[in-house]
């Protein structure tokens, strides 16, 4: 496919590979620990796992995996609104094929759907949309996440739904930003961070200008990066070139989708729709200021938090789920206590089990060649 | 859940509604264009272009000049390491 398998070149992998192993050797001589760099998405951490990129680099290199998927960092407490939601008899509640399996406090979507709940996985709003045009007796709910990515999809649909008159189609809206969560995660005091790969596709709406005080305030080196694995390869060779030239600078590796100012359209279409919420209440990191978005006013018929009573109930995380070290990074998955032997794939306890995303779930599928390399080194 | 594909536009479907069809590795599937529509890019302009989809919709049109340059990069990066390596293994035989 054009534009995918070129940058899946494995020579081409190889020879940047050894460029990264020389690179960190002189970057890192002299610490007494690895560079850690943080992969903001978890699409990222998908293609890390998926490509044994891991595996490839060098010792002198740590990937730490970021917070950056949404179903990993939905709390408990909206799951179980959303299950609320869905349980109305009147109400048709559609979502992403990730969501359906996060934990509620209760049970997942999925759950309440074996249970007589009318639960429809979609692939984009727009599909919600027409479930609203061809069930006009029923209400329909979209289980609206993700990053700033997704949330033009979802403010375009709304503006659509204005403009043929439908009445019966609302968010439950669950949208996140991502910048106060890297700020949050700057500002933690364990911080170990050398640099970041740059969220790709969510740059691709906000552009580079929102990254800047990663680079002018923090000293932090961030490169926006593509998905296949010649992308972040470079990417991590960029930032390796940064820390050795002593620069910290928002450097744009994905520039055949990355614009500098971002999608317009898009943006304007998520300013019209949406605003900050004070705070939004985030899965293992707590509250964040400014961190989600609400449905303005002026679109407030689309709202579902404002058309049907909502329980809203904070539920704590379970206690011996470590989801939230493992995402501000202190803490690999494998360390956590229940990984892999109460909480797996097939039953999630933590989050970051549940969607292919998630870091946990990624080490589970794809990491376990690490305690294969452990146990061959304790043998040779 | 932020992931996108790239697909190339093969039919416009309806100009007024911003939708087109495109062509995902072989599959067509109709795609909101509204993103990537101005005054500058009308619709019937976009016919051909490749575009990044995420959720239903074109979220940006592909930059052919970026993606070559993107290309053109590793492929000189590898070049450098070659020579390294070349130099390094005659270091080796002639010491």
């Amino acid at each position: 496919m054009k534009y995918v398998d070129e940058f899946r070149d494995p020579e081409q992998a190889q020879k940047l590979l050894e460029n990264i192993s020389v690179l960190a050797k002189q970057v890192q001589a002299g610490k007494d620990r690895p560079i850690h760099i943080m992969e903001v998405c978890g699409g990222h951490t998908h293609t890390i796992f998926r490509y044994g990129i891991k595996q490839m680099l060098p010792q002198e290199i740590e990937l730490v995996h970021g917070p950056g998927c949404p179903v990993c960092v939905l709390p408990m407490g909206r799951v179980d609104d959303c299950v609320a939601l869905a349980e109305h008899p009147e109400v048709i509640l559609t979502t992403f094929g990730d969501a359906m399996r996060v934990p509620g406090s209760q049970k997942s979507l999925l759950q309440a759907k074996a249970e007589g709940a009318d639960v429809r996985m979609v692939y984009s709003p727009t599909d919600a949309l027409s479930i609203a045009r061809k069930h006009p007796e029923k209400e329909v709910v979209f289980f609206a996440l993700g990053f700033e990515t997704t949330m033009p999809s979802t403010a375009l649909t709304v503006l659509q739904a204005e403009d043929e008159g439908i009445k019966n189609f609302s968010l439950f809206c669950n949208h996140i930003t991502i910048i106060p969560t890297i700020k949050a995660i700057l500002d933690s005091p364990d911080l170990q961070l050398d640099g970041f790969l740059g969220p790709g596709h969510v740059s691709m709406i906000i552009g580079q200008h929102p990254y800047l005080f990663i680079a002018d305030q923090y000293k932090r080196p961030l490169v926006i990066a593509g998905f296949e694995p010649l992308d972040i390869l470079q990417s991590i060779w960029m930032i390796l070139n940064q820390m050795k030239e002593k620069r910290h600078e928002i450097e744009n590796q994905y520039g055949r989708v990355v614009q500098n100012e971002g999608n317009h359209n898009a943006l304007k279409a998520i300013e019209k729709v949406f605003e900050l919420r004070e705070h939004f209440e985030w899965r293992g990191l707590g509250s964040i200021e400014h961190s989600g978005v609400r449905v303005r006013e002026g679109y407030a018929r689309y709202d579902a938090e404002r058309k049907f009573s909502i329980p809203n109930l904070k539920i704590a995380d379970p206690k011996s789920c470590q989801c939230g070290e493992v995402l501000k990074g202190t803490l690999k998955p494998k360390e956590c206590k229940v990984f892999g032997t109460t909480c797996t794939p097939e039953t999630p306890l933590g989050a970051l089990m549940v969607s292919t995303e998630g870091a946990c779930a990624a080490y589970y599928s794809y990491g376990r060649m690490d305690s294969f390399e452990s146990k061959k080194e304790a043998t040779t | 859940m932020c992931l996108g594909i790239p697909g190339k536009i093969v039919e416009i479907t309806s100009s007024e509604n911003k939708l087109a069809l495109v062509d995902v590795g072989g599959v067509k599937r109709e795609v909101n264009i509204i993103c990537i529509v101005d005054e500058e890019h009308p619709p019937e302009s976009c016919l051909g272009d490749w575009v990044l989809i995420h959720v239903g919709f074109a979220m940006t049109r592909i930059n052919e000049e970026e993606a070559a340059r993107t290309l053109e990069l590793l492929q000189e990066l590898g070049e450098v390491q070659e020579e390294f390596q070349t130099r390094k293994n005659s270091e080796k035989e002639n010491p």
